[in-house]
């Protein structure tokens, strides 16, 4: 797999990236439950033709099953990105070719080849559960990032449920699982995404909870209890060593997606929140120098809870009279003007305007689904779920949103089911115009979807060396 | 190979390695894009040569070493067998390299990486059979005359001068592309200019190798 020129998806900037042409696919792993459907079915990749002017835009054109039921299929990615042009052992001419898809409920990784058909994804290779466990003592992959020297993967715990969770590395060339990623992890336990701000040499982890505490869906007592994570991490990615946790104060539980800053010169990025327990409102966060060598973090944006009667909520929300907003998921352009932030419970995707990443002003709004208020879909009427997994094209022109978090916690959240579904938004950058596209929904019969990933990479997908 | 054929080998060499993005020019790039500052480029260049120097003079040591304790032609029949498994190695994985994920990087560190880059790329190892016929021609032409050529017909001065020139025609491409490609071309070229040389260069060790043993 070795090419004579280096691969025309590897872009050496942020701005290179986004001037290459569109996306004309987008994959999305879905989720394949017994409580949505009539019996049970393996997950699937799918892929989304996303041409303009072909007679299949917006439709499913091809799909994968994985070969076992029950995997939950999460934040999945590329064996190589952009990063494969960083200065210091750069392998220009290796290929964006495979997908390494984690099953976060069945510890396997899947590798999916997606080179000679792109609409028909090929399984070559499936990492098994033990043999994660056996290399690494972590179990749970969640997410995949391409990056200098080797796939990283963030796991939730150990083998038994419990923690720590952690990162691990796979060989980019073999996928051989080749172990922990820490040398020193210093007070971390609790783990959910890892990403990096690749010009300061510096690595991040989030936090949300160990397996025991999420795959039978949220427990309040651990909630209100602050259980579930409320740090984050700043580690050495040279010397993989824990530098420095940032508390954000326990009533700030689950910091999830990680979202650095795509241009290499610019040593912040953001983290979201899913809720307060002081007032169910969700947030986002800057991390940024802190002045003295160290890193600090600050509340950037803060979202209220929605009121709602309580007949309106399911079990789970009745005590609080309220829809918390629940961010579960943030993605900032390539250009890293813009950020959008995911209300999964009152179905709402918030833009904002971070050209000053410290002051952040929204500047669009667009209501989809929600827990109580069900905002409807011009092409489908009322729709179920709310806005989750968020993903931005290169030129940040296009948002794409599914409505799937993960399945025991969709079921105390939307107990009715969640009916599947991915739609597109225009997006006129910071400003302008911000509307769902009325003709653009992609439903899925019987099953969710999660994340999206985008041909050719996408703004979570790759990192870069050069501004 | 004559003697000018065998000083052009190593400023060729040197050049090519000064052309080549994964040996330096394209980290010295990255170090001025960081700090936005055309000195920080030129500031790299130097310390990523000297790393580059270092491999090589260590290959260099080896080589005139053996040549000081062991018969030409046993010298010449293992440098061969190193130069040929080198070729394989680099056929059967093309792709190895040292360990590195750091941007941040002081002085040392980056002569450290490219000490490292060169050895793993074989960069001593390729200049080892020209410093090999350097030696020779050298030792042979000692014998025979004159003062003209003095300088160059000392074994040791002449590899000393050898490396020179090879680092300095390494210094002299990599700064020019560097500079260049900073100020002018942008990074949309590495695209279009950056050519797969893996099979090229394994296939040179083996060609190297096979002149070495049969010459």
């Amino acid at each position: 797999m070795s090419t004579w020129k280096p691969d025309p998806t590897f872009y050496a900037s942020p701005g290179l990236a986004a001037a290459a042409p569109p996306e004309e696919l987008a994959y999305v792993v879905t989720l394949n439950t017994p409580s949505n459907g009539d019996g049970a079915h393996p997950d699937a990749l799918t892929v989304v033709d996303l041409k303009p002017g072909s007679s299949t835009y917006g439709t499913t054109v091809g799909r994968l099953d994985m070969p076992n039921v029950g995997d939950e299929l999460h934040h999945f990615g590329w064996n190589a990105c952009s990063s494969a042009l960083c200065p210091w052992a750069p392998h220009p001419h290796t290929e964006r070719r495979y997908f390494l898809v984690p099953g976060l409920r069945s510890s396997r990784i899947h590798v999916i080849d997606v080179k000679d058909d792109p609409t028909q994804p090929k399984l070559v290779k499936v990492i098994e559960a033990e043999q994660i466990a056996k290399r690494t003592g972590y179990s749970r992959p969640h997410t995949i990032h391409c990056g200098p020297d080797g796939l990283y993967v963030s796991a939730l715990g150990a083998p038994d449920g419990n923690g720590p969770g952690g990162v691990f590395l796979l060989d980019h060339d073999s996928f051989d699982v080749l172990g922990q990623w820490e040398i020193d992890r210093g007070p971390q336990e609790l783990a959910y995404d890892v990403w990096w701000n690749i010009g300061y040499d510096q690595l991040l982890t989030s936090e949300w909870g160990f397996p025991n505490q999420v795959e039978g869906g949220i427990i309040p007592e651990l909630l209100l209890g602050g259980k579930y994570g409320h740090q984050l991490h700043v580690w050495d990615l040279k010397k993989r060593r824990h530098k420095q946790a940032i508390d954000l104060g326990a009533e700030h539980q689950m910091v999830l997606e990680l979202r650095p800053a795509h241009d290499p010169t610019k040593p912040y990025g953001f983290v979201g929140v899913v809720v307060s327990t002081a007032d169910l409102s969700a947030s986002v966060w800057l991390w940024h120098p802190d002045g003295n060598g160290g890193v600090a973090a600050k509340k950037v944006i803060t979202i209220p809870p929605e009121p709602a009667h309580e007949d309106e909520l399911p079990p789970a929300l009745k005590p609080f009279g309220a829809v918390p907003p629940l961010v579960t998921d943030i993605a900032l352009s390539v250009d890293d003007s813009t950020l959008y932030v995911s209300l999964w419970g009152t179905g709402e995707l918030k833009r904002f305007d971070v050209r000053d990443p410290h002051n952040p002003v929204e500047t669009g709004s667009v209501r989809i689904g929600g827990i109580v208020q069900r905002s409807p879909h011009p092409a489908s009427g009322a729709v179920n779920g709310g806005p989750q997994m968020v993903e931005v094209s290169r030129d940040g022109k296009r948002v794409y949103l599914t409505n799937s978090l993960y399945a025991s916690w969709d079921a105390q959240f939307y107990p009715d089911g969640i009916d599947g579904w991915l739609v597109k938004i225009d997006s006129d950058g910071a400003g302008g115009r911000f509307d769902l596209d009325p003709e653009f929904f992609v439903s899925y019969d019987g099953e969710r979807p999660h994340q999206v990933r985008l041909q050719g990479g996408d703004a979570s997908s790759d990192s870069y060396c050069f501004p | 190979m004559s003697h000018t054929g065998l000083w052009l080998t190593l400023a060729a060499l040197g050049a090519y390695h000064g052309l080549n993005p994964a040996m330096g020019w394209l980290f010295a790039v990255s170090q001025g894009m960081q700090h936005r500052e055309r000195r920080a480029v030129l500031r790299a260049l130097v310390p990523i040569a000297i790393g580059h120097e270092l491999s090589i003079v260590l290959v260099a040591i080896v080589v005139f070493g053996a040549a000081a304790i062991i018969e030409p032609s046993t010298l010449r029949i293992g440098a061969a067998t190193v130069l040929l498994a080198f070729g394989i190695f680099r056929f059967a994985r093309p792709r190895a390299h040292p360990r590195w994920t750091k941007m941040r990087v002081n002085r040392r560190e980056l002569a450290w990486w490219s000490f490292l880059m060169s050895t793993a790329h074989g960069a001593g190892l390729m200049v080892a059979p020209v410093l090999i016929g350097l030696q020779g021609a050298a030792t042979a032409s000692a014998h025979q005359h004159s003062e003209v050529q003095m300088a160059a017909d000392v074994p040791l001065l002449a590899g000393g001068l050898g490396i020179a020139l090879h680092v300095g025609a390494m210094l002299l491409v990599m700064g020019v592309v560097a500079v260049v490609v900073y100020e002018k071309l942008g990074l949309r070229m590495l695209g279009k200019a950056w050519l797969n040389t893996d099979t090229l260069w394994a296939s040179t060790f083996v060609l190297a190798g096979t002149i070495t043993l049969f010459t």
